[in-house]
């Protein structure tokens, strides 16, 4: 019948004009800066570098290989090259990033620098509010307000880091086993040639 | 003492007017009842924007305006203040004579209109033997005022909006004419006051406004209608459409001008259900006898309110017609059922007393109804749209 629809429509509306009084799901405006929800585990902002431990310059995970620098398809991160080199997370000698910044203006948080990175370095922060009164200098982060340790990284994606922490963890186990194993190797040969040495 | 603060606003004037010399009282009065007028309908006008935007939120599960103030009720006062101050623009090329008179006429028509409503017992300003023809015909020139805008602006939106405005306001000005003849037929007078005696009595209790006739029920809704679209709200709001024409006759309007726009567009909606109050839901009449010691104007002013909720209660559920469906509806489907009601009304005051009449009538315009609105829906000219894809 004609007006059929435009009752149910009115119903509908009043339902949620009465409804937002007193059932929360009617009404689900967050009130920002005064109330705010937590952070979705999958929320993605700008990418920032994963360090091990407490010192952020020893323990970042970064070697510097540049991988994300190239594939960052608009070109927000730019990366010089140490000239010596440091242990890296599993202990082996590498580059480290002497400067690492990303223009934040730039970014648009496509996370292909997360996925590219061989290292586990980079990942995506969850930190949204980056207003800032200097639009230029302000929105260029570099290699120290990029740095967050690794706890931080657990906090804000505890399942994800979860599966990281243990692949790095296998990843430190059979280097360290490897090492061993060659060390092993040497001192065995050391004192195979001792030995030699000794009965020549 | 229930009758004294029935007519408090009225002792009051009389009071007021007492320190005058005689020959001044007559014109103190009216002058006093008119400042009264045109201090209180801005104030509701006012109290109205805020409670729209809150009950539209509301309806669209959000908390609406709540920063200026307690409960964002500071907020028209917030918006005067921004009205105010911002800069009035007129175009280069725009009648600028033209494009300042606009807005004054359209709030002068509309102010003209509140003179004749009852709004409360002993409380209208002037009452004129025909005063349904007066609002009828003072409600029409706000579409001059209307014209006035568009045109002046020389602005193609503008232009349109107000055309559209124009060809809107015409058609549903018929089937809101027709639909308060019913009520002059039953009545026979176009005093408006007489109109509200007519309906203040009682029996059983319950009182006999028109709307609970079936001609007046169906009349009832053919002006709720018609007042819509004249009041050129959602959704009939084709003239300000902002997808398709900015702000339609309005557009060139800037700071306080086109606050007085808002403010005319209000106010013409606030005499337009204080006109259908009073037409069919009994105006200042209580609703049940035994509720009669309750001031008179607080009964108009609540019924006024309740028309407005709906009003907005509309404006949050429909979306907006097109033009070709909003003038197939207004002329052919409200106007043969207006012009249908016509009879009706004049069957029911010739049968005389008892339940025939109330069969007979209620079954005609039920028939009609169904039938009219299946036949227009069925010939796709009304009802649900339908979409056709590009393949």
């Amino acid at each position: 019948m004609l007006g059929e629809g435009i009752i149910k429509g009115l119903a509908e509306t009043a339902r949620n004009f009465f409804g937002s009084y007193f059932f929360a799901e009617r009404l689900t405006t967050v009130e920002y800066p005064e109330e705010r929800i937590a952070p979705f585990e999958a929320a993605r902002v700008f990418p920032f570098l994963v360090f091990d431990g407490t010192d952020a310059l020893a323990g970042l995970r970064c070697t510097s290989c540049q991988i994300c620098e190239k594939e960052c398809p608009p070109k927000c991160i730019y990366i010089e090259k140490s000239k010596d080199k440091k242990p890296d997370y599993v202990g082996r000698m590498q580059f480290y990033p002497a400067r690492f910044e990303i223009d934040i203006a730039v970014c648009m948080s496509c996370q292909i620098c997360v996925e590219v990175c061989p290292f586990e370095s980079i990942k995506m922060n969850t930190e949204f509010e980056l207003a800032t009164t200097d639009r230029f200098g302000g929105l260029l982060l570099d290699r120290d307000q990029l740095a967050k340790p690794n706890s931080y990284y657990q906090k804000i994606h505890p399942a994800e880091a979860a599966t990281v922490d243990a692949r790095l963890g296998e990843e430190k186990a059979k280097f360290a086993a490897k090492v061993k194993a060659t060390s092993d190797a040497a001192a065995a040969k050391s004192a195979a040639k001792a030995l030699e040495g000794a009965n020549g | 003492m229930i009758g004294f603060f029935d007519q408090i606003f009225v002792l009051l004037q009389h009071w007021i007017v007492s320190f005058l010399p005689a020959a001044w009282q007559s014109a103190a009065g009216v002058l006093l009842a008119v400042v009264a007028i045109i201090c209180l309908f801005p104030a509701l006008f006012a109290l109205t924007t805020v409670f729209e935007r809150k009950g539209i939120a509301r309806i669209q599960n959000r908390l609406g305006p709540n920063r200026v103030g307690p409960y964002g009720l500071l907020q028209p006062i917030a918006d005067g203040i921004k009205s105010l101050t911002k800069e009035d623009i007129v175009p280069m090329s725009a009648d600028a004579a033209v494009h300042f008179l606009a807005p004054v006429v359209m709030v002068v028509a509309v102010f003209m209109g509140f003179a004749v409503l009852p709004m409360g017992r002993n409380m209208v300003l002037v009452d004129m033997d025909a005063g349904l023809l007066f609002y009828f015909a003072i409600g029409a020139s706000a579409e001059l005022a209307v014209f006035m805008a568009g045109w002046s602006s020389r602005n193609k939106y503008s232009l349109l909006g107000a055309m559209r405005a124009v060809a809107q306001m015409i058609s549903y000005e018929v089937p809101l004419l027709l639909s308060g003849v019913t009520v002059v037929m039953i009545t026979g007078s176009l005093s408006l006051t007489k109109i509200v005696a007519a309906q203040n009595h009682y029996s059983y209790g319950l009182p006999h406004w028109y709307i609970f006739t079936p001609w007046g029920c169906a009349g009832f809704l053919m002006y709720a209608i018609a007042a819509t679209a004249e009041s050129n709200r959602s959704p009939f709001d084709l003239p300000e459409g902002e997808s398709e024409l900015v702000a339609g006759y309005h557009t060139e309007y800037s700071g306080f001008k086109f606050a007085l726009f808002f403010l005319g567009e209000y106010l013409a909606m606030f005499s337009i259900s204080g006109l259908g109050t009073t037409l069919f839901l009994g105006g200042w009449s209580a609703p049940f006898s035994f509720l009669n010691w309750v001031p008179s104007w607080i009964w108009f002013f609540s019924k006024l309110m309740l028309s407005i909720f709906v009003f907005i209660w509309l404006r949050g559920t429909l979306p907006r017609l097109r033009q070709d469906q909003l003038m197939n509806f207004a002329w052919k489907f409200v106007l043969p059922m207006c012009l249908l009601n016509l009879f009706v009304a004049a069957a029911w005051r010739f049968m005389g007393d008892g339940w025939l009449r109330w069969v007979v009538c209620s079954a005609v315009l039920i028939a009609a109804y169904v039938t009219l609105g299946w036949s227009e829906m069925h010939r796709g000219k009304i009802g649900p749209r339908s979409y056709r894809y590009a393949e």
